[in-house]
């Protein structure tokens, strides 16, 4: 693909087999050749984020593998929230939102799908509580500021079942390894003064992404594709000056005197200058000596996880499911 | 008397050889207006005005000639004597008992905001003189009680810090300058006028000069006019039948000789020469001599109310007393000494030959100068004397009834007979209603005051600026309308409606202050000690010296000065010494000279200029900075004026210091400042078509966000709240000294300029889901029901009765499942549509009497219930209840109802540059195109918004925001502020976003999330600011396929709250007649709408009906079941016969076979 100034040319890629066929090109897709091709290399992984390169793959699937993570990897997500006792300003549904929102670590892969028939229960809930009142204590006021923290699991179940209709058969907390915890203990949900209190459980369900963006697995999940400089004619003399010192690092001079030439280093890892070269293309001068390009089979993909799950972990579930549906659609043929 | 000639001889400003030196910018001179505004406040105009009134001004009222005696036509010694008049406290007498209000309880308890009016006293009670006086700023007497401006002098916010303001339940950044009456907030609006008291030569419909003044004093207004007709000047006045020539008039008034008249008003001979068939006329009429002058006006004096009075007074001693007191009465006319008057006249009409010399003389009405602005203390001082003027009259009769009666068995005590109802009622009535009733002007004006819009912060804010003028709109004239040039820098040109009041409906700019009327006389001592001869004591020839001119002050001649400019400079000196005030103004045009100190005027401050060196340096600017200095500094060490419209136009008003040349006056203190709070939330409105900031500053107006500090706590019938609101990314200055940062009223958006799906076309905008999940564009409506629970005449009362709960169960069930023990809905429910939320019971039986009203049986009520009719399949949850007394000591139960909206397709959004568009689909995340670096946009809009609408501003806002969030810092887009800084270049936010590795045309590589492709085209994005608007899909819908019908005509209702059909109208039908499509026409017109069976007669053709006894149907006149038919017709069909047959038309239907 090319950038130019204005457009970008050649963005779609061409997987039908017999496009090229009058060249005498067969680039039909094999099953070999991919496997041949095909490579994952992760340059970056923590916690929370990955960043990796997926090369020679068809941006249909690495496209499919986003939109999974975005709205198709299963997480668990306050969903219905019972409302003891609310005496602070903010409005129960905008607290309930608020809940919603907060990424809750537990994997949901322990949980069945809750669907509106069947009752909440051990296998298919996970019970939080938030009991805060404020109060002054001296001169300082506690609790002045709830934040996610204070949420208390309950692995025994709902305190009120009553109210819930949540009856949990047995204790979750042998259940799950390593218990229900949250990803961020400060996540500010409300604000009170002196003498108001909040008290509440909250009801986590496992839901998709495509339902509500609170059971989103990632913050986002995207690629890029590789950049590349190529330099058309060698860049000489007093333009190699000129293009150096506007992109330090991008350019190396090589050389000195009148044979003085500009080098690309890497595109990648320097791309907070590639947009200057961009502008350059736009002159006239400049538009024969570079052209900027971009891999079409090279996507450099990024995931930032919530933290409910590993953002490899997050990954994998998504070629899972995207596995799944080919398997429908096998089936369904 | 010794003036100073030049303003470089003054020691304080430094040697003049300095003056040649290049001008030093002032930065920040910006600096000025926040201080200027902490001053001021925003609507100082309305809260200065209304100070006026209740210091000042009810004053004087009570000490005029009229109204300050009461006596008695039957007994001469009786008397009632006003010696002060005081405004209290707001306070309200519940029980006997007094207590201090604040407004919120008013507003909550749906109270007046009012402080009684009292008086001091002296009258008669029997032989002896009886003095009331009270004590501590109160009067003895209570006459009635004010409705109180909230932060005017009396209010309890006055000079109120935040914390004490917080206390009382107040928003700190609400400005006050409104009332609160029955609960509601009102304002009054400023009403915009022409001048009093000023001439205006100006062309009739002939296209003859012509000039006139419309008088008023307090007693009475009056129109004069002196008209050209073939050549000849006559007077034309309502008081005389006829057009009176002027040269007679100027006889009668004692200008006896034909010399006396052309030396007074015009000796150039050019002049002159015009006057000749004026005075011919008179001299065809053969007066030569007063009495003779006044015969001929006394025979024309219009007979009008005085017709069945007797006549007590000659016609010469009537025509005198119309021309002393009656024709242009605002001259005072002192023993018959009319020489003033004569002068003035004889000014009208020298202008008026001026005029038909030299066209430029034509004055423009619509001149701003000529236009003064009527505030609500103004309009209240008319309204309170007329009532005072009642009360008096009252009063009077009171006292002649009682008096004439010789044997009482009590002594007389007028002070008794005080009602503080007339005024109390009349004002409250004025306010609450907007009519403005003044019988001794006889002015009907509708619509003066409006409920205070508290839609957002900032319409509440609009509404105290805005300006309403008295034209009629439905006139189809331009003038009025058009935008002056007179008007910079104190209208806004930018806030006006669209639509029939545009032009009409003005706002006020952002430092623009309205005057109240000063005190003259001080300033005409000053004038007089500053050398102006009085023009009693001139004669006419020297009326027109060379070089000299005439001094007017508000209007009224005071005489003649030799030496103008000097005089008008050291008058000048003064005022910016203190020793005069400061909104005084002075200028010079043609050859006179006008001191106007009268209320109403517009003006505004402006750096003074020596020679083109502003005063206000750098060292100024450092104190104001380190806070020892306020603005008032900068007004007493005369840095900064006031200048007012003619003054301004008497001046050289400099944009920026690098335009200051030597006869630069004064310098502008920064340019955006012509525009006011409503169009200074536009970020780079000047880069933007100018009606697009038209438009905008409507869609601020409803645009939903934080609408106080207090809103929680507030009552209102409908609120509506953004419940994540932002402050822009992109600022302006005007934003952060209003506050607006912190009520803001929108969220900025990741808006991708792009086109997607065709749901976008025609301005409809794509909205991203999981953006609306995460809380983007959510809002609360907050709405109020409520009931008062009557008492009625018979002593009982409404009830309120709590729900029977089935035996076992804490709750009733269905429809009252909400209600609590005290019968009312319990707070944090949720309620659905038909649910009780009040179960109300009201006696039968209110009017006869009732032996225990308190005990009736259960019986003896029937079910008035309040039930809530919400959208269908929507639940709301109960906010609040407020249990409280009114002033009528009845109940006020008011509900507060909140329903959480989250964005849908088809409600309104909009950015802050006259770019509205409906929410056309919304797309779900992983579908939505993405960048570079994952960024996704919440919003998409499309480039076919931008070419024909020119609003490059939301580019650069767009630009501006991106590069913000990429520094972290709030970028500025003020009017007009790139030269002085307060707004970034496009250059340096280009250069911000290269360095944060973004294109510099704020495009960006997105790539497609529903192919995984990268996009052509690069796509514009970044930041926007968004407001939500008020107008939602859920309050609009509306469908019906079967529901109620009009009794009448049986048709379906109309409307939606109706539940009504949607009509087929003439228009449709006209398509469907020509597409032939017969049997659709039936289905709409009758089968769905008012299909109706009739029996009809073959034989008379009359409408028959059905006999049960018989049971066929038959005909009216035969009785007889033969030759009867069904057909069907329009129920309003048959309805129209019968009509036409009570009037004794007969309709007859004739049948054929189909």
């Amino acid at each position: 693909m090319i950038c130019g100034p204005d457009l970008s040319q050649h963005t779609s890629t061409v997987t039908s087999a017999n496009i090229y066929m009058g060249l005498g090109i067969d680039n039909s897709w094999s099953q070999e050749q991919f496997e041949e091709d095909f490579s994952i290399h992760i340059n970056s992984i923590d916690e929370h984020d990955i960043e990796f390169d997926m090369r020679h793959v068809d941006p249909s699937i690495a496209n499919a593998v986003r939109r999974i993570l975005i709205s198709e990897v299963p997480t668990m997500a306050i969903e219905h929230v019972f409302f003891v006792n609310n005496t602070s300003i903010i409005t129960e549904e905008v607290l309930a939102h608020r809940l919603g929102l907060v990424p809750i670590k537990v994997d949901p892969a322990l949980f069945e799908d809750k669907t509106n028939e069947c009752s909440p229960n051990e296998r298919n809930t996970v019970v939080l509580k938030l009991k805060v009142d404020c109060k002054r204590q001296g001169e300082e006021i506690i609790n002045e500021k709830v934040y996610s923290g204070q949420l208390q699991w309950l692995p025994e179940g709902s305190e009120m079942p009553e109210e819930t209709t949540c009856r949990f058969a047995r204790s979750q907390a042998g259940a799950i390894p390593g218990g229900v915890d949250l990803v961020h203990d400060n996540i500010l949900l409300a604000k009170m003064r002196p003498g108001q209190s909040i008290e509440l459980e909250a009801h986590c369900i496992k839901g998709v992404g495509s339902e509500h963006a609170k059971w989103s697995p990632v913050g986002t999940a995207w690629y890029r594709l590789h950049p590349e400089l190529e330099v058309l004619q060698a860049i000489t003399g007093l333009m190699a000056d000129e293009i150096v010192a506007l992109c330090p690092g991008l350019f190396v001079m090589e050389g000195s005197g009148e044979q003085r030439q500009a080098k690309v280093t890497s595109a990648r890892g320097n791309e907070m200058q590639l947009e200057k070269v961009r502008r350059l293309l736009s002159e006239e001068e400049w538009a024969k000596y570079l052209q900027l390009r971009k891999r079409k089979e090279h996507f450099i993909f990024t995931i930032q996880s919530t933290g409910a799950l590993a953002p490899e972990t997050l990954f994998m579930r998504a070629v899972d499911k995207l596995a799944d549906k080919c398997d429908t659609l096998l089936g369904r043929l | 008397m010794e003036v100073d000639p030049g303003p470089s001889g003054d020691g304080l400003w430094g040697d003049p050889s300095k003056l040649a030196e290049p001008i030093k910018e002032v930065k920040d001179k910006y600096a000025l207006l926040p201080a200027f505004l902490k001053v001021r406040g925003l609507v100082k105009q309305h809260v200065d005005s209304f100070n006026h009134l209740i210091n000042m001004e009810i004053k004087k009222i009570v000490r005029a000639k009229g109204n300050e005696r009461v006596t008695c036509d039957t007994d001469p010694n009786f008397f009632l004597r006003y010696t002060d008049i005081y405004v209290g406290k707001p306070c309200v007498e519940e029980d006997y008992i007094m207590s201090d209000i604040t407004p919120q309880q008013c507003r909550l308890r749906d109270m007046t905001y009012a402080a009684p009016i009292s008086v001091d006293i002296e009258y008669t009670r029997g032989k002896e003189i009886i003095t009331k006086k009270g004590k501590n700023g109160q009067g003895a007497v209570i006459i009635g009680r004010m409705p109180l401006m909230l932060r005017s002098d009396r209010c309890v916010l006055k000079g109120k810090s935040e914390a004490e303001l917080a206390r009382l339940g107040e928003c700190p950044l609400d400005p006050g300058g409104y009332f609160v009456v029955k609960g509601t907030e009102k304002v009054i609006l400023i009403q915009e006028q022409l001048s009093k008291n000023r001439i205006i030569i100006d062309v009739d419909s002939k296209d003859q000069i012509m000039a006139s003044v419309t008088s008023s004093t307090h007693e009475r207004k009056s129109k004069t006019n002196i008209v050209t007709k073939h050549g000849a000047m006559f007077l034309r006045h309502n008081a005389f039948t006829d057009d009176m020539p002027i040269v007679v008039v100027l006889k009668a008034m004692g200008v006896e000789s034909d010399q006396e008249v052309v030396q007074l008003i015009a000796p150039e001979p050019a002049y002159a020469g015009l006057l000749g068939p004026s005075l011919q006329d008179c001299k065809k009429l053969e007066i030569f001599t007063q009495q003779q002058a006044l015969e001929y006006l006394g025979s024309k004096v219009k007979m009008g109310r005085q017709i069945f009075v007797r006549r007590t007074r000659s016609r010469v001693d009537e025509a005198r007393d119309i021309l002393a007191n009656v024709v242009v009465c605002h001259v005072p006319v002192i023993h018959f000494d009319f020489q003033q008057k004569v002068t003035y006249m004889a000014f009208m009409i020298r202008r008026m030959l001026y005029a038909t010399l030299d066209k430029s003389y034509i004055d423009d009405r619509d001149y701003y100068g000529n236009k003064r602005l009527e505030l609500a203390g103004g309009l209240l001082s008319l309204l309170f004397e007329d009532l005072f003027k009642r009360l008096n009259a009252d009063l009077k009769r009171q006292a002649d009834a009682v008096l004439s009666k010789a044997n009482r068995a009590t002594q007389f005590d007028i002070a008794k007979c005080i009602r503080t109802d007339t005024i109390s009622h009349g004002l409250e009535h004025a306010i609450s209603s907007g009519n403005w009733t003044i019988k001794r002007f006889r002015m009907e004006r509708k619509g003066v005051t409006q409920v205070l819009s508290r839609l957002s912060f900032i319409s509440a804010l609009g509404m105290m600026t805005r300006i309403t003028s008295q034209f009629e709109k439905t006139r189809k004239v331009s003038g009025p309308r058009a935008l002056q040039p007179s008007q910079w820098g104190m209208l806004c040109p930018a806030d006006t409606p669209e639509g029939e009041s545009c032009g009409l409906v003005k706002n006020l700019a952002l430092m623009t202050h309205v005057t109240t009327d000063e005190e003259e006389a001080p300033l005409v001592r000053l004038a007089f000690m500053l050398g102006v001869e009085p023009a009693t004591l001139i004669s006419g020839a020297e009326l027109h010296y060379r070089g000299a001119a005439l001094v007017f002050l508000n209007g009224t001649v005071l005489g003649i000065h030799r030496r103008p400019l000097q005089f008008a400079h050291a008058f000048r000196m003064l005022r910016r010494k203190g020793c005069v005030g400061e909104f005084v103004s002075i200028y010079i045009q043609q050859e006179c000279l006008y001191i106007a100190a009268d209320g109403g005027r517009v003006c505004r401050p402006l750096i003074i200029c020596d020679e083109g060196q502003p005063r206000v340096t750098e060292d100024h600017l450092q104190q104001l900075r380190s806070g020892k200095w306020g603005f008032s500094h900068f007004l007493r060490q005369g840095l900064i004026e006031y200048l007012d419209v003619n003054e301004e136009s008497n001046s050289l008003v400099a944009l920026y210091e690098k335009f200051c040349g030597p006869k630069t006056t004064h310098l502008e203190i920064e340019p955006f400042t012509i525009l006011g709070v409503v169009a200074g939330l536009i970020p780079y409105p000047h880069h933007n078509q100018s009606p697009r900031n038209t438009y905008q500053c409507a869609m601020g107006k409803q645009a939903m966000g934080n609408i106080a500090f207090n809103q929680l706590n507030r009552m209102d019938t409908l609120m509506y709240l953004l419940v994540y609101p932002q402050r822009p990314l992109l600022t302006t200055k005007t934003i952060e000294l209003i506050g607006f940062d912190q009520l803001g009223a929108g969220q900025n958006a990741m808006v991708a300029v792009m086109s997607y799906s065709g749901y976008d076309i025609e301005d409809a905008i794509i909205m991203n889901k999981c953006s609306l999940d995460r809380g983007f564009g959510r809002c609360v409506v907050l709405r109020k029901y409520g009931a008062v629970i009557k008492k009625y005449q018979n002593r009982t009362s409404d009830r309120i009765v709590a729900p029977n709960p089935p035996p076992g169960q804490a709750r009733a069930a269905g429809r009252l499942k909400l209600l609590d023990r005290d019968g009312i809905a319990a707070v944090g429910e949720s309620i659905t549509p038909n649910d009780i939320y009040i179960n109300k019971q009201s006696p039968l039986n209110t009017r006869d009497a009732v032996p225990v009203p308190s005990s009736l049986p259960d019986a003896a009520y029937k079910n008035t219930p309040q039930s809530w009719k919400g959208p269908p399949g929507e639940s709301a949850v109960v906010d609040k209840v407020l249990l409280t007394n009114n002033d009528e000591g009845q109940l006020v139960v008011k509900v507060l109802i909140r329903h959480t909206r989250r964005p849908e397709l088809g409600d309104k959004f909009s950015s802050r540059h006259g770019q509205k568009g409906v929410v056309g689909s919304i797309v779900p995340q992983e579908n939505m195109p993405f960048s570079e670096r994952g960024i996704c946009p919440d919003l998409i809009m499309n480039p076919h918004g931008f070419p024909s609408r020119m609003t490059v501003g939301k580019m650069i806002e767009l630009l501006g925001s991106k590069a913000g969030v990429c520094n972290g810092k709030f970028h500025y887009g003020t009017a007009f502020g790139e030269p002085s800084g307060l707004a970034n270049t496009v250059d340096s936010i280009s250069e911000t976003l290269i360095q944060h590795g973004f294109s510099y045309s704020g495009k960006d590589m997105l790539t497609s999330g529903i192919t995984g492709e990268p996009l052509q085209a690069y796509i514009f994005m970044g930041p926007v600011y968004y407001q939500k608007l008020k107008h939602m899909v859920l309050d609009k819908m509306h469908a019906r396929a079967r529901g109620p019908r009009v009794v009448l005509t049986r048709q379906p209702t109309e409307g939606r709250s109706r539940d009504g059909g949607l009509r087929l109208g003439e228009m449709e039908r006209d398509c469907l007649i020509g597409y032939g499509a017969s049997m659709l026409l039936l289905e709409r017109l009758m089968i769905s709408s008012d299909e109706f069976e009739v029996h009809v007669c073959t034989h008379c053709g009359l409408l028959g009906y059905y006999n049960a006894h018989l049971g066929c149907a038959v005909c009216p006149s035969t009785k007889s079941s033969e030759h009867m038919a069904t057909m069907k017709l329009p129920y309003a069909c048959k309805l129209l016969f019968q009509e036409l047959q009570s009037m004794n038309i007969i309709p007859r239907l004739k049948l054929s076979e189909a």
